[in-house]
């Protein structure tokens, strides 16, 4: 197997590159003083060679491409092609963020459309595009929140509601921007129980962040209570967007009560993770926090597109206008889906889950029972002959990613499944079938679980060791 | 029902509904409320084919104009090599999550291995992250890891920064009630006397950029010593570009360097996506926000690859976590690692100080027209500031018509920039498209 | 079944106090280094800070954790023990050795509040 470093294959002399030769006079460069006097390690390698290495590392890697990702929470449905072929026109990508609004007004325009229809799906008023990725959005969603308090003369609201279930952003965000975190509890069926919301309410509450369905699955079916609950306490609601695939088309968080959300684009909107980035996590209001919106907000004035500043607003969140590409995407997806198809994302993502419920509940502890959502949770195995990391590393063996695991934090063996509309009766089947031969090797050869994965590139890494003595580049190996 | 992204089949639908047990897939809704239920259509557009999504995004590319820049301003022109998109467009790479599970993302864990060693070799420095979200956040980020350091309340930070990344500072300080106060400038560079005058014990870090937002390269030097005895961090906003000729931040004894990899070969793309980054001293590791990859061992002995040090983390630390980020940047790393390799030891130099020559070079042909006076002695790298009496936007509107993109016009920044333009000329103008731009401004009369 | 010592007393957040003449000499039980799993790194303050009954004095982290540890007396913090802080794995093979700071006591009092053997068993039920 391919094992070596950029470093390692790197020989003096060697080149990767080519520039026009140019004929401007090369005179005194800068003096002395601002220059480095130490000699960089930098890699010395032919075109060839960085091509071969990097495309031999992609072969360590695992992309929806080529199989099944259920990974509960990440929404990973198939990348269309052709958004990736719209987003590298040059008349995209050679844009100047700084050049005239009259000169892009092409960009512009799709903002200002991508607004308009995520508003259109979610009930909101208006989105902005400056949040890098979710947590981003988080974030933003939260100072739009602070700032609407501070504007009003209420300096009191300085804490957040989260629900145990809520992913580890949530509170992250919430402190990122001053608040305090009040945790509440998951009723038994996993869901926000208003009585014991209704005990934490006071007047130093902002607001309450949600998911819905919650990160379990489950439709948060008490919504409208929690939602008149908040209102009456004069709070607000924000919508984590990470499961509107759910709901896409089908039903608004605008209208179960929310008040600010942000979306994954990366998720519901199809562009690709990338191994962990770039995404986009839009930021969308009610009408009366639009004035807040992160500047500079896309206008539309007569036919024209233009970027405008407010004095309200909660400020910039970003260099410029976000990951505008990966909006150029989720814009030629939602064209693609149009009005036909929107409705499907979430009657079949949602039939796909609970087809694998009810396939796995024999094998697999269904902590709760009843419909679920997009995804559905686990609590580890029914035989309790292995935990849910030896499962999850045995899946490897057979060329499956894993699904989400010990999150919920809520049970002790959390598996959680999000299959996406995109995926077939057969890749589903395909899956059961191996995670049910994987519950009987549980009982018949639990070694192979234990040892496992036996079948890819490295086995079982020493995280003691990495986090012990972390070596985290490549001087520290030299 | 049919549609190119959705298998299910009739008779697929029935079999599985017959399974779950229910009649048809509304039945599963059926814990919504109705209320919440969207009654009739969705004005959204009709679904596209993919000829015609082709057509509307064909039209809407060619509603931009395509300009040859002469703005820098945090956004600069790069010479994008064609293996770049050949590499990052590989399914392995492009459609993958993120590496939870190291055994199958050793390809996306060692790229991160290879950004993080690449940036502590430009920098200098002994740590760095997996990627943050670009040039601004970072320095936010590198903002908060020095409060959280010297759990101090106020930053001082140089108005040569650029105005984009001080708003976005701005906005965090103030949710955070963190005091900012801001250095004036001399002659374009921070002020030496200003900062000393300001420097107190309540200061957790001073935040400079090196070449600042008006191209002039700062003496860090100067003023290192007095911000480390003040028990402070010197935080350097940095462009990677320059730092394989540029004195780096670790030498010049910077805690903390940030700022964003655009300038790595990534295209402007009407600003992102781009890629922060931070790098920092070794006592600072376990206030890095975001990932970081370490080097470890699999069971039978082998060189593996990890994210490490999670404990710092959203998902570990929750509410106590020092950042809440969760996805970065990280296909842009990857685009910028392979950059970095390409371009390696001699081109990154050779791409830094054709950029430097260029600029020097159009500085030299702006002043020759007349119509220009510099601002500043200062030396600067690749951008500079210019001062004019023509009128900026008449004269910008006119380039634009002509095919270019000027300089910044600076005149909002205040009363001392009126009539000031920032110019700006990287590694990939030629001597021909400068010359052309200073005939086109020769040839401007009011 | 983790092990709790006779002698020592508990805190509910699992660190446990040993009390001679007036320091006391501070870890974290068996039951806390098992949960957390491998210690891979500890961070208290400096010798001379000043800690408060029940608030933070430092944390330790694990691969798949972080924790706040929190001082089961008040008083100035007089020794830190380097070694454990340089070989964290120490915590999860000796955890009522490796002891992590020796703090002066302000107030014998607040022992009063702490549990006793037998109570932290209790709470581990």
């Amino acid at each position: 197997m391919y094992d070596k470093l950029i470093f390692e294959i790197s020989k003096s002399g060697r080149i990767g590159y080519s520039f026009p030769k140019t004929t401007i006079e090369e005179k005194a460069f800068l003096d002395e003083k601002y220059l480095r006097k130490t000699s960089p390690l930098l890699p010395e390698v032919t075109e060839l060679d960085v091509v071969r290495h990097y495309t031999n590392l992609s072969k360590k890697n695992y992309g929806v491409d080529e199989g099944f990702y259920p990974l509960g929470s990440c929404t990973m449905k198939y990348n269309p092609k052709i958004n990736e072929e719209v987003a590298s026109l040059p008349g995209f990508t050679g844009l100047h963020p700084l050049q005239p609004a009259e000169t892009a007004q092409g960009a512009l325009e799709i903002y200002y459309e991508t607004s308009k229809m995520l508003s259109l799906l979610t009930g909101m008023a208006e989105f902005s595009f400056s949040p890098f990725a979710g947590a981003h959005g988080e974030a933003t969603g939260l100072m739009i929140m602070k700032e609407y308090f501070l504007r009003k003369g209420d300096y009191k609201r300085n804490k957040v509601i989260v629900p145990d279930s809520a992913h580890g952003t949530n509170p992250a965000s919430a402190s990122v921007c001053g608040f305090e975190i009040i945790e509440v509890e998951s009723t038994p069926e996993g869901i926000v129980d208003p009585k014991k919301l209704k005990e934490v309410l006071n007047d130093e509450v902002a607001g309450m962040m949600l998911t819905n369905p919650n990160t379990l699955g489950i439709f948060e079916k008490d919504i409208l209570e929690i939602s008149r609950l908040l209102r009456e306490n004069g709070s607000l609601l924000y919508y984590d967007g990470a499961n509107l695939n759910a709901l896409l088309g089908l039903s608004r968080p605008g209208d179960m009560g929310f008040d600010i959300m942000h979306i994954n684009l990366h998720k519901t909107f199809s562009t690709p993770h990338g191994g962990g980035g770039p995404g986009s996590g839009p930021v969308g209001v009610v009408e009366k926090l639009v004035p807040y919106l992160p500047n500079p907000r896309i206008q539309k004035v007569g036919t024209k597109f233009e970027l405008r500043e407010y004095e309200s607003s909660i400020g910039r969140v970003s260099g410029f206008y976000g990951n505008f590409l990966v909006v150029v995407k989720a814009y030629a997806y939602l064209l693609s889906l149009g009005k036909e198809n929107v409705k499907n994302v979430a009657y079949l993502s949602v039939l796909n889950a609970n087809y694998i419920k009810e396939k796995l509940k024999d094998d697999y502890k269904l902590p709760i029972t009843g419909p679920c959502m997009h995804e559905v949770v686990f609590d580890g195995l029914r035989s309790g002959k292995a935990t849910t990391l030896e499962v999850a590393k045995r899946l490897l063996d057979y060329g499956y990613h894993p699904p989400t695991i010990y999150f919920p934090l809520l049970f002790s063996q959390s598996l959680m499944i999000e299959p996406t509309e995109v995926e077939s009766k057969e890749t589903l089947d395909g899956f059961i079938e191996v995670m049910k031969k994987i519950a009987r090797e549980a009982e018949e050869a639990p070694e192979l679980l234990k040892e496992a994965p036996h079948t890819t590139v490295v086995t079982r890494l020493d995280e003691v060791k990495a986090a012990r003595s972390p070596i985290i580049k490549y001087r520290d190996l030299k | 029902m049919m549609y190119k992204y959705f298998p299910h089949t009739e008779a697929d639908l029935k079999e599985m509904l017959k399974n779950i047990g229910v009649d048809s897939v509304t039945d599963l809704f059926s814990d919504l409320p109705e209320a919440v239920i969207y009654q009739g259509e969705l004005d959204l557009p009709k679904a596209h084919s993919e000829i015609e999504l082709r057509e509307k995004m064909r039209e809407l590319a060619e509603k931009n104009k395509q300009l040859i820049a002469f703005r820098g301003a945090g956004s600069y022109d790069v010479y994008t090599p064609a293996v770049i998109p050949a590499l990052t467009s590989r399914q392995e790479f492009l459609t993958s999550y993120t590496p939870y599970q190291p055994e199958i993302s050793q390809g996306t864990l060692q790229y991160i291995f290879e950004f993080q060693s690449l940036i502590t070799e430009l920098t200098n420095l002994d740590i760095s992250n997996a990627s943050v979200y670009d040039g601004a956040t970072a320095t936010m980020e590198a903002m908060f890891m020095a409060t959280a350091q010297t759990r101090r309340n106020k930053v001082l930070i140089s108005s040569a920064l650029n105005p984009l990344v001080i708003e976005v500072l701005k906005t965090y300080a103030r949710f955070r009630n963190l005091e900012l106060k801001f250095i004036s400038n001399d002659e374009l560079r921070t002020s030496k006397e200003d900062l000393l005058e300001k420097l107190d014990e309540s200061v957790a870090a001073v935040i400079i950029q090196n070449p600042n937002f008006f191209g002039v390269i700062e003496d860090a030097e100067a003023i290192v010593n007095a911000i480390h005895t003040n028990k402070s961090l010197l935080i350097m906003n940095v462009d990677p570009s320059t730092l394989a000729v540029l004195k780096t931040p670790g030498e010049i004894g910077a805690d903390i360097a940030c700022g964003d990899g655009q300038t790595l070969g990534i295209p402007k793309s009407f600003g992102g996506p781009y890629v922060g980054f931070i790098a920092a001293t070794e006592k600072l590791l376990r206030k890095m926000p975001g990932r970081i990859c370490g080097i470890t061992t699999d069971t039978k002995g082998r060189r593996g690859f990890v994210l490490t040090l999670q404990a710092r983390e959203q998902h570990i630390r929750r509410e106590k976590a020092n950042s809440n980020i969760c996805s970065n940047q990280s296909l842009m790393a990857l685009h910028t690692t392979i950059y970095m390799s390409l371009l390696g030891k001699e081109g990154l130099v050779a791409a830094a100080k054709r950029a430097y020559y260029n600029a020097h070079y159009l500085e030299r042909k702006l002043l020759e027209t007349g119509k220009f006076e510099r601002v500043s002695s200062q030396p600067f790298f690749k951008e500079f500031v210019l001062k004019t009496d023509l009128d900026i936007s008449k004269f910008n509107q006119y380039l634009i018509e002509k095919g270019f993109l000027s300089g910044l016009d600076l005149s909002c920044y205040g009363p001392n920039f009126k009539g000031c333009i920032l110019f700006c000329a990287t590694e990939v103008r030629t001597q021909a498209e400068i010359d052309e731009f200073i005939k086109t401004v020769e040839a401007y009369h009011v | 079944m983790s092990k709790v010592l006779e002698n020592l007393l508990y805190t509910k957040s699992h660190e446990w106090c040993l009390v001679e003449g007036d320091v006391a000499i501070i870890g974290i039980s068996d039951y806390a280094q098992d949960s957390l799993g491998s210690v891979v790194y500890l961070e208290v303050g400096e010798v001379g800070d000043q800690v408060k009954q029940f608030s933070e004095f430092g944390a330790v982290e694990s691969v798949k954790a972080a924790s706040d540890l929190l001082a089961p007396v008040s008083g100035e913090i007089i020794e830190i023990n380097e070694e454990v802080i340089d070989n964290p794995e120490l915590i999860n093979s000796d955890p009522y050795g490796a002891w992590i700071i020796k703090v002066k006591l302000d107030d014998e009092k607040e022992l009063d509040s702490l549990l006793d053997a037998q109570g932290y068993r209790d709470i581990l039920e």
